[in-house]
């Protein structure tokens, strides 16, 4: 006690400071930066699990560079993102556009849409599964059967089943864009529309030249967050497709599924890593694009 | 120092004046022409087209298998039968057990330490507090994905496969979370904080009973998004869990799923009940979650 009490003000907020730091500070280093720094040492490695680890220099990424499966499947993980998040923005955009103009049941009509968005993923990913059964099971082939219409193979198909497995994960993440948009809209001062009202400006010049600009942190950071969950998607894809995961013929398996097939499946650590490692880089250029955005404002 | 003081402060936040405007509701003049019947007309079907999921999820739930794949949305005749099968198999009370723990367990210490974390570093200035920042906001940027691998290998070497622990050690503390409590943390006046270390209180005590009761809407949306993200979580606790005593609800789902393959309506009943408690929460704390989830995505 009499240690603490020599020291001055400004040092006695250090040590509490660095007191309330320790545990947060043991926590980052030993599950956050270990395991970094563990994975990228591993991209080098070979290991099986049960052996020992022994260096592989490059060989991993060279191997991946030639795995015509990474080639694939880092296609498919672009397509998701090429594919969900200019859809989900859009859709996003348009539903709060006109809700914001709505007061008659304003709440209920933003609950229905924000609903999907507390649902988990793997008990959505089944009801949309049994959606995309062929007839007389599925929902939308016996709703297309009513109409006359031919069946449409969905998760069964290499061309349908990635839009397929892509609409359930745009689906539960639209009601959260949406409520972002809103707040956004919200944030533009009413003066900017009035003063456009007097001059007589039409209803696409406002659009264009107010509320798009204005609108263009939260557009960067939806576009940012979407991105990320794309890039990321796998429990949509795991349990659309469980008989086969990422299939038909790789043709909706994502890099993350790839990554967990590589690891837990084939116990190929050291190449497990080296995707991880591709993964982390997609992921860091992504974000980097979005600060430099966000400078530029 | 009370709640009163808090409020008016609060407010001061545009994000938090943003979310409050959301929450009272479209500020749109009223206008009745055609226009405006066909807009609201065409948001509404699309809404109930969004809901149409978990309907159909509900309504499955509750059908006989040989009404399965009928269109009608009420069950011809309702039945419990798919509920008393999937409860009395046992397993789904203990996944839903094992989440209920795991999401709470995860939600208060990831609330308590980012708090902690995020107020050291807003209201202490002290040698190395902008590193230590920098090096916890870099994490956001490391993919969970990335850290299973070496988090599989540590849990192996300290026997915590398949432990409750070792679903839980990843998710203990977020960097979003301290990054968006050092946010909030700003709009504390130094003078409340001051003022009560003249009157002697220490800092634990200062953080605790003076800043934290001072940003708790803050905490709530924090807490909101750890427990939902905690709730469904998937490929970490599929990787760690290895018997189906310590399968956490989504992990259980799909193993259940596969099992029941072409018996739907038991399916749609395993969803049902994974979904149904966030989905009851967001309805009765809407306004609440909707605030929570503007002022975390805005401030993120």
């Amino acid at each position: 006690m009499s240690f603490y009490d020599k020291l001055s003000v400004k040092q006695k907020q250090t040590l509490w400071a660095w007191g309330f730091l320790a545990v947060p500070i043991v926590f980052y280093v030993v599950v956050r930066f270990y395991p970094t720094a563990n994975a990228i040492v591993l991209s080098f490695q070979e290991w099986n699990l049960l052996g020992a680890r022994t260096w592989a220099g490059f060989d991993n990424y060279v191997t991946l560079f030639h795995d015509p499966v990474f080639w694939k499947v880092f296609r498919n993980t672009f397509v998701y993102l090429l594919i969900g998040t200019p859809v989900s923005l859009v859709l996003a955009f348009i539903i709060a556009y006109h809700l914001d103009k709505v007061r008659f049941l304003h709440g209920t009509i933003r609950a229905l849409y924000f609903l999907p968005f507390m649902t988990s993923a793997v008990a959505m990913a089944w009801v949309w599964r049994w959606f995309y059964q062929p007839v007389p099971i599925g929902l939308f082939n016996n709703f297309l059967a009513s109409f006359g219409i031919a069946q449409i193979e969905f998760l069964n198909s290499t061309t349908n089943a990635l839009p397929a497995v892509l609409a359930p994960a745009i689906w539960a993440g639209l009601g959260f864009q949406i409520i972002i948009f809103m707040a956004g809209l919200r944030a533009i001062p009413k003066t900017y529309y009035e003063a456009a009202h007097i001059d007589g400006v039409s209803g696409w010049t406002i659009m264009s030249e107010i509320t798009l600009p204005l609108l263009k942190p939260t557009i960067v950071f939806l576009v940012v967050f979407s991105s990320i969950g794309f890039l990321r998607i796998f429990d949509h894809v795991f349990n659309m497709t469980t008989n086969n995961p990422g299939g038909p013929l790789n043709s909706t398996k994502p890099l993350v599924l790839m990554i967990y097939d590589t690891a837990f499946n084939s116990f190929d650590m050291g190449y497990a890593a080296a995707q991880t490692v591709v993964l982390f880089v997609i992921l860091l250029i992504v974000s980097l694009l979005q600060l430099r955005l966000l400078r530029d404002r | 120092m009370s709640a009163k003081l808090s409020d008016s402060n609060i407010n001061d936040l545009e994000v938090q004046a943003s979310a409050e405007a959301l929450l009272r509701g479209s500020t749109a003049p009223v206008k009745r022409n055609w226009a405006q019947y066909v807009r609201w007309l065409l948001l509404f079907a699309g809404g109930i087209l969004m809901v149409m999921p978990l309907a159909y999820m509900m309504s499955t739930s509750f059908k006989f298998p040989f009404e399965v794949y009928n269109l009608n949305l009420v069950p011809e005749e309702p039945t419990l039968e798919n509920y008393t099968y999937v409860l009395e198999d046992g397993r789904f009370l203990q996944w839903f057990f094992n989440s209920l723990i795991v999401a709470t367990l995860t939600t208060v210490s990831s609330v308590f330490f980012d708090a902690l974390v995020g107020y050291t570093l807003c209201k202490y200035r002290f040698p190395g507090r902008y590193v230590v920042f920098i090096a916890i906001l870099s994490t956001l940027m490391i993919p969970t994905e990335m850290l299973v691998i070496p988090w599989y290998l540590m849990s192996q070497q300290f026997g915590w496969l398949d432990t409750t622990w070792g679903i839980m050690f990843p998710g203990l503390m977020t960097a979003f979370g301290v990054f968006l409590m050092k946010q909030f943390f700003e709009t504390v006046p130094d003078d409340f904080i001051e003022a009560a270390r003249i009157d002697g209180l220490n800092e634990l005590e200062i953080w605790w009973s003076v800043a934290m009761p001072l940003v708790k809407p803050a905490l709530a949306a924090l807490a909101i998004f750890v427990f939902l993200g905690n709730w469904t979580a998937f490929i970490w606790p599929l990787i760690v869990t290895t018997s189906q005593d310590m399968y956490t609800l989504p992990v259980g789902l799909t193993t259940f799923s596969v099992e029941q393959a072409v018996e739907w309506e038991l399916v749609m009943t395993g969803a049902a009940i994974s979904v149904l408690p966030t989905l009851i929460v967001f309805l009765v704390f809407q306004r609440f979650i909707i605030r929570g989830v503007v002022m975390a995505g805005l401030k993120g």
